[in-house]
């Protein structure tokens, strides 16, 4: 899996490299059977792209499209419902829902950070200290993708059990007051609380963050650690100066593969929380499944949307990283 | 003094190790759970060793549907997905057109929107078109969002393979067909591989878009959410850990392959 990624240059397509890449000014002076070769070869870019672009113009951009318009639209499921540019929708669900979307934006923010500090070590430690052992730590980190999603969380209400050994103990050593205290927890439990929603989505995407951190912690040249060692840094100093800077695009990339998903989630919330942490994911769903308001389901995840399109387009503007795809 | 030394530099490792243990602890318990016989219907708390689960993974009405019809969708959608995406990702490595922007900010798109929009999204469509939910629409919205993760797997691929390998190719007589297929494909087929398995995990593993666009079908994440409301039988443990042994003997036989391959080479 990191292979392909390592080995990969970043050609512009179309460069000396490439060798179907001729362009319109290179046909103009061949012989005519040649021009025409070169004409045909134009096509095959547009022949190849047809299928997946028309999948995903007719699945995803249409879809989005419209769902703009069943925002505005106003009706009933008997009536049928139809577009009265009916803008007062985003505002009640934004007035009726407004801790959710608060609360999903937190948890994952959060949630992400924590990602982030405990993805950081073990992809440093896969990339330069695990030696012969880092295939079978990668093989780790990727095996649990193939156990449902839905499984390991139902493993997290085992592990966080009111009377299991991990309550029990973080009770004993009086962590959970100091939790308490600060609000995360209630009482000597840990379910059913915004510690065990966080708790969830950060295990959840842990592999997305380790992942790209790991890709580009890989390419990190070893020599240059040596370096900064011959000039006198600490290690701290070389992590600092040298090895963070240059990890930076796993960390933008990690960053938007824990927080997207993360933020749209609502299986943590609803397994592992009470009504008290419901994400906007859950408020979307029953809307959309079990009250039947389509409009306001619309509505919030197009506001979802946009807030997560805006997040995502500052921090890449400020952290400035290469392309992403 | 030493101790204390030794910690300090290996404090990294320490933590990575703790984190992978974070990782790693939850499949333990799938796996420890998948022995227990619970005493009531919630299987949360140990009780006494058994094999039965395992013995009957079909014990429970439902389940072993379920998965058969995750398992059926989870195929066509990663030929799907590999097909649509192996194609468009050799456009996007390959040639430089116009619209090529464009096209890449498309593949990026579904990647980066909340699962839920997307399910919402397609879901609403598909009810307003009046199209019967269903086998169909899942595979649809399946195909959908996995397609962007094999056009970049294997997009990697293609740009870091080296050219020079296919003009080699021609020099030598190769028709185009040829040099496609004995030449480019062997290269890619990493890139190609490693996009239909993430579909496929992608696609067995989904929950949340599948609910928006399933109807009255249940695959095996919706028999799970439905059954932690009531109490997940035992046997869910089992194929949860049956997966995870399967995908990591499966890595397993990977590296060795690929192993042994680099060692002739």
């Amino acid at each position: 899996m990191s292979g392909t990624a390592t080995a990969s240059v970043n050609r512009p397509p179309g460069s000396p490299g490439s060798p179907n890449g001729s362009g319109a000014a290179a046909s103009a002076s061949l012989p005519p059977e040649l021009a025409r070769a070169a004409r045909r070869r134009r096509l095959v870019p547009y022949l190849l792209l047809l299928a997946g672009v028309a999948w995903l113009l007719v699945f995803f951009v249409a879809p989005m499209v419209y769902q703009a318009s069943t925002s505005v639209q106003t009706g009933s499921l008997e009536a049928g419902f139809k577009v009265t540019w009916h803008f007062a929708t985003y505002w009640d669900a934004l007035h009726a829902y407004w801790p959710q979307f608060v609360r999903s934006l937190a948890y994952s923010a959060i949630a992400t950070v924590l990602c982030l500090a405990i993805g950081y070590p073990l992809a440093y430690t896969i990339a330069f200290r695990a030696g012969r052992w880092r295939n079978v730590v990668m093989m780790l980190v990727i095996a649990p993708f193939f156990t449902s999603f839905l499984i390991r969380t139902l493993a997290w209400e085992t592990i966080l059990a009111d009377q299991g050994p991990v309550v029990s103990f973080l009770n004993h050593v009086h962590v959970l007051d100091v939790t308490s205290w600060l609000g995360v927890t209630s009482g000597d439990r840990v379910m059913a609380t915004p510690l065990a929603v966080v708790c969830g989505l950060t295990y959840n995407f842990l592999p997305f963050m380790v992942l790209p951190l790991y890709t580009s912690l890989e390419r990190v040249d070893g020599r240059l650690h040596e370096a900064a060692g011959d000039l006198y840094a600490t290690p701290f100093t070389t992590f600092r100066k040298v090895t963070f800077p240059l990890s930076l695009p796993g960390v933008v990339a990690g960053t938007l593969l824990t927080f997207i998903p993360a933020s749209g989630d609502y299986i943590n919330a609803e397994l592992l929380g009470s009504t008290n942490q419901k994400m906007v994911g859950s408020v979307i769903q029953s809307q959309f499944l079990r009250v039947l308001d389509y409009p306001t389901a619309a509505a919030l995840s197009f506001i979802l949307m946009a807030v997560i399109l805006a997040i995502v387009t500052v921090y890449i503007r400020r952290a400035g990283t290469e392309e992403l795809v | 003094m030493r101790a204390v030394r030794w910690i300090r530099r290996n404090l990294v490792v320490i933590a990575g190790v703790l984190t992978l243990a974070y990782l790693i602890v939850p499949n333990l318990v799938v796996l420890a759970f998948s022995f227990n016989k619970p005493k009531g219907r919630y299987n949360y708390t140990w009780n006494h060793f058994s094999t039965d689960a395992w013995r009957h993974p079909c014990g429970v009405p439902g389940m072993c549907g379920s998965l058969g019809l995750s398992l059926r969708i989870a195929v066509y959608a990663t030929i799907g997905a590999t097909v649509l995406g192996t194609m468009t990702a050799f456009a996007l490595a390959r040639y430089r057109f116009r619209g090529r922007a464009a096209t890449n900010m498309l593949i990026f798109l579904p990647m980066a929107m909340p699962e839920v929009v997307m399910g919402a999204s397609l879901g609403t469509l598909f009810l307003n078109m009046r199209i019967q939910f269903g086998f169909w629409t899942i595979l649809i919205a399946h195909i959908m969002f996995c397609l962007s993760f094999v056009v970049t797997a294997v997009k990697a691929r293609v740009m870091s393979m080296d050219p020079r390998l296919e003009q080699a190719a021609q020099d030598l007589y190769a028709s185009p067909a040829q040099t496609f297929l004995r030449v480019t494909l062997p290269l890619a087929a990493p890139g190609i591989a490693a996009g239909a398995l993430l579909s496929f995990a992608l696609s067995f593993d989904d929950y949340i878009i599948t609910s928006f666009n399933a109807g009255n079908s249940v695959t095996f994440p919706m028999y799970v959410w439905g059954s932690a409301q009531r109490g997940t039988p035992v046997q869910v443990n089992v194929i949860g850990t049956a997966m995870f042994l399967l995908a990591v003997v499966l890595v397993l036989a990977g590296q060795l392959v690929a192993g042994r391959r680099r060692a002739r080479a």
